[in-house]
């Protein structure tokens, strides 16, 4: 009888590091098909662009760490990191940007701090923040929903053989921020663009939201995520919207528009969950997704950025190991949990 | 403190006890201005010459002031100094008097200034002490040139832009364009550009220590077990 005699626990689910990386590339497919019907190949061919660079620069510096290289590339994450950045880029990134971008977050915000699970920043962020400060006019030159290039059209502005500016619009987001800095905000203003006015929320990016929520469902879903960060990340931010926006709706973005506009979801779902770089107990998660929420909702209302996801991020980051020393859960056997303040 | 190993003092200064990579002193000017090699220049050649003067005038007065009253003196003696110089970049070189700005006058709040009056200049004669504040002033010019000279050229594409400033017209064409057609990154001329400049720099400065020190510890190990082998008869661990 072959009938196989080992000790519980019969675990038949292969949940290796690369095995859950693998799952939430997948996940971001429903979002990558989203953004490529609405603006075109530039998107793909960013993915695939980054995801060489991640690979080459993970070798190099694996190499240069002394660290077993083939051991580390099969872990699938920095193919991860390289899939979420390219995701962020606008699609009409030249292949130097997204190079700059992914070799920093593999080799100086990744591997520098010693690799997997050691980095306390979300290594995409940090690179799409370094674009953003160095390169700011390249990174918020996102195409108009709906005038998607052709893929010809897209390889040449990846090549930069194509100048942007017949092709780049303004985003959902741009469009309100300009409204109100100039202060022409009123109400027919805003009637007047089309683009504040899709299905649900801004038009194009909706849809780009609402794909990045599929692709996150699935992902809490298959257990790979919890659902504590998604949802303080979208209560944070919608909070704040539904009370600003009923005090005074000419001023402030109603909370559809809010959640489903820029990198919200991507963020709440794929960017916000990175496990190294969040906070690791469940009030914890909690906190720092809401206030994650918040802060973005601050920085896009009267902030100097349309968008907030990756600074908004980047300082949680910062707070998670504070988060979590504050909210540590009670121990088996002890009557209260240990937490900082007690001590 | 008699016998004074000048060979000691200087290489501390510049290596083994740099103010910028190893004491990790004067950050404030060393992050801030750190954008062009001219501005490191000439915040390095200010806080040389404020350094080596302050060290020569709290040596020749240890002896007179009690060390209850040291500190103050120290720094009445390094805002002097610091006045001093700027004026002279106000007169001489005006435009990088204003470029500098309140980096000038904040060289008094140096900590490699006070740190190296406090703990060299108040112990030692004259000559050590001047020699100390030259070789940690030109320890801190080097790593500033180093760091200027990496944010001009990742930053804009150029080295040695507007050097005129400092020396002079016949300066104005030492500018090289490294980079044709360079778009500028902006990171680089940052704040964060400096952070991450020079802690590139310092884990350079420690890949060197390492290697310098293995070679020795090789060189070392060497000798006894030549003899060692020499003894055994069976095998050589």
């Amino acid at each position: 009888m072959a009938l196989i005699s080992s000790t519980s626990p019969h675990t038949t689910v292969s949940n290796n590091t690369g095995a859950f990386m693998r799952q939430v590339i997948y996940a971001t497919l429903p979002g990558l098909a989203v953004l490529t019907w609405q603006f075109g190949w530039g998107t793909v061919i960013n993915v695939l662009w980054a995801v060489v660079v991640a690979l080459v620069s993970e070798a190099l510096i694996l190499k240069a760490r002394g660290r077993p290289v083939a051991f580390y590339l099969k872990d699938y994450s920095a193919v991860l990191t390289a899939v979420l950045l390219a995701l962020a880029l606008p699609p009409t990134s030249p292949w130097w940007l997204t190079l700059i971008g992914v070799s920093f977050a593999i080799i100086v915000a990744k591997q520098l701090y010693g690799g997997l699970g050691m980095n306390p920043f979300n290594p995409a962020m940090v690179g799409y923040v370094l674009l953003l400060i160095s390169f700011p006019v390249a990174m918020t030159q996102w195409i108009a929903p709906g005038e998607a290039p052709s893929l010809v059209q897209s390889w040449q502005l990846f090549t930069g053989q194509l100048p942007v500016d017949g092709l780049s619009g303004a985003t959902p987001l741009d469009t309100f921020r300009t409204l109100h800095s100039s202060g022409a905000g009123n109400e027919s203003e805003l009637a007047s663009h089309g683009i504040l006015h899709g299905q649900f929320a801004g038009l194009g990016w909706e849809w780009v939201n609402l794909a990045f929520l599929l692709g996150g469902l699935y992902l809490i879903s298959r257990k790979i995520i919890t659902w504590h960060i998604p949802v303080g990340f979208l209560a944070g931010l919608a909070l704040p919207a539904l009370v600003a926006w009923l005090i005074d709706p000419v001023r402030f973005a109603d909370p559809m528009f809010q959640i489903l506009s820029g990198g919200a979801m991507l963020g709440a779902f794929f960017i916000a969950t990175d496990p190294v770089s969040a906070a690791t107990s469940r009030s914890g998660r909690l906190i720092y997704a809401a206030l994650i929420g918040v802060l973005i909702w601050v920085i896009r209302s009267f902030g100097g950025y349309p968008d907030a996801v990756a600074f908004s991020v980047l300082l949680l980051n910062l707070c998670a190991p504070f988060i979590d020393y504050y909210t540590q859960p009670r121990t088996y056997g002890h009557d209260k949990p240990n937490r900082g303040t007690q001590s | 403190m008699s016998d004074v190993n000048y060979k000691k003092i200087s290489m501390d200064g510049l290596w083994n006890n740099n103010p910028a990579t190893v004491q990790i002193l004067g950050l404030c000017p060393l992050l801030a201005v750190t954008g062009t090699v001219v501005n490191a220049l000439g915040l390095g050649l200010a806080t040389l010459v404020v350094l080596m003067g302050s060290n020569i005038c709290v040596s020749l007065i240890r002896q007179y002031v009690t060390d209850a009253v040291r500190l103050p003196a120290f720094v009445m003696i390094i805002a002097a100094m610091v006045t001093v110089i700027e004026m002279l970049m106000q007169a001489f070189t005006f435009e990088l008097y204003e470029i500098l700005g309140i980096f000038i006058p904040l060289i008094v709040t140096n900590c490699t200034v006070l740190g190296r009056a406090d703990a060299f200049a108040s112990k030692n004669p004259v000559l050590p002490a001047a020699l100390d504040g030259f070789m940690m002033g030109l320890g801190f010019l080097v790593i500033l040139l180093i760091l200027g000279g990496m944010r001009e050229l990742i930053g804009q594409g150029t080295l040695f832009t507007n050097m005129q400033l400092l020396f002079g017209p016949m300066a104005a064409d030492w500018q090289l364009q490294v980079v044709e057609n360079y778009g500028g990154f902006l990171f680089a001329i940052l704040p964060p550009g400096a952070f991450v400049g020079l802690g590139l720099i310092i884990a350079g400065k420690n890949v060197i220590d390492k290697r310098l020190k293995a070679i020795q510890k090789a060189r070392a190990s060497d000798e006894p077990k030549v003899s060692r082998r020499v003894r055994t008869t069976g095998k050589v661990s």
